[in-house]
């Protein structure tokens, strides 16, 4: 291959074909992947890209086993070509540099995430890129949803089928060595341990790397604008798919929910105990996560001496009250409904949390402009701030990269 | 109650009502004694609201999940006072629990034991076989589970032997002179489960079938440590002791359950095949979804609370145990206490999230 060279390459080939008998192709093939870097990019927002995506979209909603998963549902929803145009506008300008796709991007999904593989799939799409995916090694029944959906719309879009490879393999650096090795842009989710892992398989020198690290997340809940609020249930449900629905361990979960305003004390009562009716009816309680969560708390009070625990009527919910916030209160946060909670009269009492540059979403109910002279305050962390009920929502934005910038090039003609 | 005073009590004696009394009083006595010693405690304590004065009934006193003895050194004795540190025995990789005992403690748990077994065995010390082999007590000042069950032990044993080498290969001579010796005695073997099925049992197995046997119908077994490797190879409690009764004619045989974060407080299994709690120590079982308490023959979480512990906090811990509490103080082997049955290690659990997870949460 063009980037190996010299006298090893005809072994390298070898060997990479060895390498590629260890790989289960959902999608694609391996001479697919061996061609890969004589396939020519495409630009940015290209018309059959876009096309292609809504015909997926649809491929999905034909599909009634598909409109069973939420999150299946709501990844067709985002590919239809209303809101790909939508993405095009923000992104795309007629008169700017030419921009294309900087060639092969090699994802590897986080394994714990079903849908996440698709998204990050069709961001590199997006960019005019040929993607190898990893999805998850575990099998989730969404990962086959959607690789058949992508698969039959294929048949339709002969020329796309070089631009998308899904794999499956188990962790293995060999395999990571190869895909990194003809990769022109790498993006890795699956939090440090697995940015770690894939680090220790060298780049070519012009690639580029996009790294999802691990990340924790807050809402903060203007209790005045809740009290108002007369849909407390639906605030109850979009809390419950910001949190529970991910087992409270997405980067964007909220661990910490920080209260402001005149009627705190109210808010509170009410609010959780609609969120806690709704957990109770829809969360999959697992046996060990009571003795989690005690473990952590325990953890916790014994490093600060500023926590208190609510009393709650069961495991499902964890409250624990701070009277101030450590700053390495994040160390010890927990999942599957385990929440931190402060009381706060300033929104810049935020400022050293939110300083810590692992901070990444902040869910709010009220005023987004009350997080102005936060974040002007120049902090290292926070890179969204959304209305509670859409930190998960995926934007080619994300994490604080601009994903359509990274991952394509940007060629001047003067 | 002192523990001393305790100590002169026979170990399956209180009746439901008496021993509730007596818990409550000791384990009040141990949480109000850990609070003052044990600033981590006291800050547990302090984060749960928990007032030493509101305590009813032993089962109203704060447990401590098992595992923060592997991600903290809990002490309620300063660094000079500790005689021993106990770990538990992980294996590579995992962290392992650490628990400090003063003398006092030390010496509690050993008098303890004697205790129990000697209910089971009778109190005369008798020839011991020790089912493992010798290097597992060789560091005297740090001891794994498995060593510390071992010198446990080793109290009821009048001369003792180890069946198995360095190289865990079974002695085959020395066993077969120690038993002609003391044919005329019982013998006591000691032994952990797996090591009992893996090395010693399998290897009778083979020699029987070379035509080399041991006679060991008066002899008494006492082993421990779960049941978790051998129910991979799919060998139940009553498969066990049949194999061992076919390649030797051993009969009497002691399952125990317990744990280095409470040594001393075993629970033997009697003549009818329960587990059973003695005065010094209880095991409740607790709902997974609130903690509440199991009713009798409902499956829960095990907790279990003992009398000994002074020297570091682990008077009531939440074990990662699954149970089954079948009865109280009705057991037809006339122990009086409560006797259950070990189902199990709770499931991990199965999280989503975009962080992948690599083996343990704490490291």
């Amino acid at each position: 291959m063009r980037r190996l060279g010299g006298a090893a390459t005809l072994m390298q080939i070898n060997s990479n074909r060895e390498v590629l008998n260890k790989v289960t192709f959902l999608l694609g093939d391996s001479d697919i992947v061996k061609t890969a870097e004589n396939t020519a990019p495409k630009g940015i927002f290209d018309d059959t890209v876009i096309s292609f995506l809504n015909d997926v979209s649809r491929e999905i909603m034909k599909n009634k086993a598909a409109r069973m998963y939420s999150d299946v549902v709501t990844f067709a929803f985002w590919i239809r070509k209303t809101s790909m145009l939508k993405m095009k506008t923000r992104f795309f300008e007629e008169s700017a540099p030419l921009r294309l796709g900087r060639g092969i991007a090699f994802h590897i999904a986080p394994s714990n995430v079903p849908v996440n593989f698709a998204y990050s799939l069709v961001s590199g799409l997006l960019c005019g890129n040929i993607n190898i995916v990893r999805v998850p090694s575990k099998q989730f029944p969404q990962v086959d949803i959607l690789a058949d959906a992508f698969a039959k719309t294929l048949d339709d879009y002969e020329e796309l089928k070089p631009f998308v490879v899904l794999v499956r393999y188990m962790r293995d650096k060999e395999i990571n060595d190869f895909f990194s090795s003809v990769c022109d842009v790498r993006i890795v989710w699956g939090g440090n341990n697995t940015i770690a892992e894939l680090r220790k398989s060298p780049l070519p020198p012009r690639s580029t790397e996009i790294t999802f690290a691990d990340r924790f997340s807050i809402a903060v809940i203007d209790s005045d604008a809740y009290m108002d609020s007369d849909d407390k249930r639906g605030i109850a449900e979009n809390f419950y798919n910001d949190t529970y629905f991910s087992d409270q361990n997405a980067c964007t979960s909220p661990r910490l929910v920080v209260w402001m305003g005149s009627r705190i004390k109210e808010a509170k009562e009410l609010f959780w105990k609609e969120e806690h009716a709704l957990a109770a009816k829809k969360y999959q309680f697992q046996d060990i996560q009571g003795v989690n969560k005690l473990t952590t708390f325990c953890l916790a009070a014994m490093e600060f001496d500023c926590i208190r625990k609510e009393e709650g009527e069961d495991n499902l919910l964890f409250r624990i009250n701070n009277a101030e916030i450590p700053d390495d209160l994040m160390d010890y946060r927990d999942n599957s409904g385990y929440f931190y909670e402060y009381d706060c009269k300033d929104i810049l009492e935020l400022r050293s949390l939110c300083n810590n540059m692992s901070c990444q979403t902040i869910g709010y109910i009220g005023d987004s402009s009350l997080f102005e002279p936060l974040i002007k305050s120049g902090i290292k962390g926070v890179d969204r701030v959304v209305p509670i009920g859409r930190t998960m929502d995926f934007d080619l934005i994300w994490d604080g990269y601009n994903l359509p910038a990274l991952m394509t090039r940007t060629v001047v003609i003067e | 109650m002192t523990f001393d005073e305790l100590l002169t009590i026979p170990p399956y004696s209180l009746d439901h009502t008496q021993k509730a009394e007596m818990l409550t009083e000791r384990l009040g006595d141990l949480t109000r004694l850990h609070k003052d010693k044990c600033e981590e405690y006291a800050r547990i304590l302090e984060g749960l609201s928990f007032d030493c004065a509101d305590i009813d009934s032993y089962l109203d006193i704060p447990f401590l999940p098992v595992r923060l003895f592997k991600e903290r050194s809990l002490k309620s004795v300063s660094d000079d006072e500790i005689v021993k540190t106990m770990t538990s025995s992980g294996t590579t990789g995992q962290s392992v629990s650490r628990i400090y005992l003063d003398r006092r403690t030390a010496s509690y748990q050993q008098k303890t034991m004697v205790k129990i077994v000697s209910d089971f065995t009778g109190s005369s010390r008798m020839p011991m076989i020790i089912l493992d082999c010798p290097s597992v007590v060789k560091n005297r000042a740090m001891f794994s589970a498995r060593g510390a069950g071992i010198l446990g032990f080793s109290l009821f044993g009048s001369k003792k032997i180890y069946a198995l080498d360095d190289d865990m290969k079974l002695d085959v001579e020395g066993i077969k002179a120690f038993l002609e010796q003391y044919s005329d005695q019982k013998i006591l073997l000691f032994g952990f489960t797996f090591m009992i099925w893996q090395h010693f049992y399998k290897e009778m197995k083979k020699l029987k079938n070379e035509g080399i046997t041991f006679d060991l119908s008066n002899a008494v077994l006492i082993h421990g440590g779960g049941w978790k490797k051998l129910a991979s190879e799919a060998v139940s409690s009553e498969q066990f002791k049949a194999s061992l009764h076919d390649v030797c004619g051993l009969s009497e045989i002691h399952d125990y359950y317990g744990m280095v974060e409470q040594t001393g407080c075993i629970y033997m299994e009697c003549e009818c095949g329960h587990l059973h709690t003695s005065i010094f120590s209880d095991v409740i079982t607790r709902r997974p979804y609130d903690f509440s308490v199991c009713d009798v023959g409902e499956k829960g979480i095990v907790q279990v609370v003992s009398t000994i512990p002074e020297s570091y906090p682990g008077h009531s811990l939440l074990t990662e145990d699954e149970g089954i509490v079948l009865g109280e103080d009705d057991c037809p082997c006339g122990r009086k206490g409560k006797y259950f049955k070990i189902i199990g290690r709770l499931k991990n659990a199965e999280i989503r999230g975009c962080s992948d997870t690599y083996a343990d949460k704490f490291k």
